[in-house]
């Protein structure tokens, strides 16, 4: 790993790290209210603070990473897997399919995640579910473009020539030949998609359509907090901190990506 | 002529398709309107009643005609929650004075940062100032509008008291409080866009100017601030523009959370709180207005686009 950067890695470690162990340990318990302790500034006891119901925040930010990571993962997962063979599919075999598929790529990719997540709040009702639909759906399209650009470029190099010559099945000139070849561009859309999911996650739950009451999320803490901001300014400030280190981790992990695995550009 | 002619139908397609869309998804939807308005414990003949007022019991074709037929005169029905029976139509014309400036004031600032600043991180590759335009660029991505938005009515509404900590007064009351209500959502709103259309100008930027015609530009002695406006930037403002419109699209669906922070009562909270509520009419009235305003803000970019580039004016 000569030349690799790590300054988004060690942020994504860190957050997904504060995560973790909030599976296992918090300070406190994360929806217990303590009226006594309402709004109680930064303190030993609370290092960031409480919030208006006197619950720690640090607890909260820990367990409300979960939302966050999880529509990353699933937004990064399914999307990668459908917007992959939809892409494949499109860029291997061109003609009408791919005219189909890229067309309805299209149209998939200019809705906003927002618009998505209000047709699936409307049919689903709010929740991490709806959530999850809509971060997936956005990523489909990504993917499938990113791999149809990289596959259209490929099939005609002159590997993928010899293997068609040697007369090896599609099935293994994609999956052997061709896909390897498309990872470094996917990994690093990956970490892109991963920043974008954390980022949307958190608006749509700000919105009030994701993660309800009492669970905590970045996004609904800040909801919460917006009320009484002027109170206890760090029930504002540390949540959206929280957003910002996460995204920004992963949208710089794509950059050290990008520079460790295409130097030229 | 023929290449506006050609978007102008494009753009009507895809309204069509929204309108469809829209409502077809929305019809599966579990949960009768009728329960909605007359509540759980109503009676039978009642919940008939209401259902054949609402037009429900007819055949979802019917349905979705006399809701175009009334969609083309203007009329979008009533709403089932909003002071009950209140036209929709209604609701989104007092909403549109709000968020059409508010996105306008946005692309306009957000054209105005980037392009600058990504033309001059170009030009300046490698060296401090583009390693700034670009920190500051990854920062615009990173931090989270909203968040940013709740610190800056603490500090600039609360603290400083330049601006209203929230909500706007109507434009013919007061047009000046108006305006400026509108200031800091218009920033917060812009700054995500500016931040992506930076990268997106530099990149454009550091391809054009590997061209020849940029050496030749330089070989002949032109001063390097004309190579870079007049035959650098013009000519990467084209591939800019086919790129921008996803961006914009993204601005104004920014406006639903923008307009949350800010407590003003434009498009944004309006389909926010009909989906909220599950008011149908309202949510489908207010999302197609909202799929038309970003469909007309990508035609205006495309019809910018022959002004840019004179090879699409000669092709006919």
């Amino acid at each position: 790993m000569a030349g690799f950067k790590w300054g988004g890695s060690v942020l994504v470690i860190a957050m997904a790290l504060l995560t973790l162990v909030g599976f296992f340990y918090t300070p406190h318990n994360p929806t217990e209210m303590n009226i006594q302790q309402r709004l109680a500034p930064p303190s030993l006891q609370h290092p960031l603070g409480t919030d208006n119901y006197g619950r720690d925040i640090l607890s909260r930010i820990m367990v409300g990473g979960r939302p966050a990571f999880q529509a990353g993962m699933v937004a990064v997962t399914l999307g990668l897997l459908i917007g992959v063979l939809w892409g494949a599919a499109a860029g291997y075999y061109r003609g009408w399919l791919e005219e189909i598929l890229m067309r309805t790529a299209d149209g998939l990719y200019s809705l906003p995640t927002i618009l998505m997540a209000l047709l699936a709040v409307t049919l689903l009702g709010p929740g991490q579910a709806s959530i999850l639909v809509a971060v997936t759906l956005a990523n489909i399209p990504i993917f499938a473009r990113l791999t149809r650009a990289q596959f259209i470029s490929l099939r005609e190099r002159e590997f993928v020539l010899a293997a068609r010559a040697l007369g090896l099945k599609d099935l293994r000139i994609i999956v052997l030949h061709i896909l390897p070849n498309c990872l470094p561009t996917l990994l690093v859309q990956a970490s892109v998609s991963f920043a974008a999911a954390i980022l949307a996650e958190a608006s749509l739950s700000y919105l009030g359509l994701g993660t309800q009451p009492p669970h905590p999320s970045w996004g609904r803490m800040l909801k919460e907090a917006q009320g009484f901001a002027g109170l206890a300014p760090w029930a504002a400030v540390f949540p959206g901190l929280a957003i910002a280190l996460a995204v920004l981790g992963f949208n710089s992990l794509g950059d050290n990506l990008r520079d460790y695995l295409d130097p030229k550009s | 002529m023929m290449y506006l002619l050609k978007k102008l139908f494009g753009m009507l397609a895809t309204l069509a398709v929204v309108s469809i869309l829209t409502f077809f998804t929305l019809f599966v939807l579990p949960g009768d309107p009728a329960l909605l308005i007359l509540g759980t414990e109503a009676d039978p003949g009642a919940l008939e009643l209401v259902r054949a007022q609402l037009g429900l019991d007819r055949p979802v074709i019917v349905q979705y005609a006399s809701w175009l037929g009334g969609v083309v005169r203007g009329d979008f029905g009533r709403s089932l929650t909003f002071s009950r029976g209140y036209a929709v139509a209604d609701l989104i014309a007092a909403a549109l004075p709000v968020t059409l400036p508010l996105a306008a004031m946005a692309i306009f600032l957000a054209m105005a940062v980037a392009i600058p600043l990504g033309a001059l991180a170009a030009s300046r590759r490698g060296k401090t100032a583009d390693k700034i335009i670009l920190g500051f660029s990854q920062a615009g991505l990173s931090i989270p509008a909203f968040w940013l938005g709740i610190l800056a009515i603490q500090f600039f509404a609360v603290r400083l008291g330049w601006f209203p900590p929230g909500g706007m007064p109507r434009w013919s009351a007061d047009p000046l409080g108006a305006l400026n209500s509108l200031i800091l959502p218009a920033l917060i709103l812009a700054l995500p866009r500016a931040a992506i259309l930076t990268r997106i100008v530099r990149t454009a930027m550091l391809e054009i100017l590997k061209e020849d015609y940029i050496r030749t530009a330089r070989g002949k002695g032109l001063p390097e601030t004309a190579v870079i406006l007049k035959h650098g930037l013009s000519n990467a403002l084209v591939s800019v523009s086919t790129v921008a419109g996803i961006q914009l699209i993204q601005l104004v669906a920014g406006t639903v959370v923008v307009e949350q922070v800010f407590s003003l009562p434009g498009l944004g909270r309006l389909i926010l709180s009909a989906v909220l509520l599950r008011d149908l009419p309202l949510v489908q009235g207010t999302i197609f207005v909202g799929a038309a305003i970003i469909l007309a803000v990508n035609f205006l970019l495309d019809s910018l686009y022959p002004i840019l580039d004179p090879r699409i004016r000669g092709v006919q």
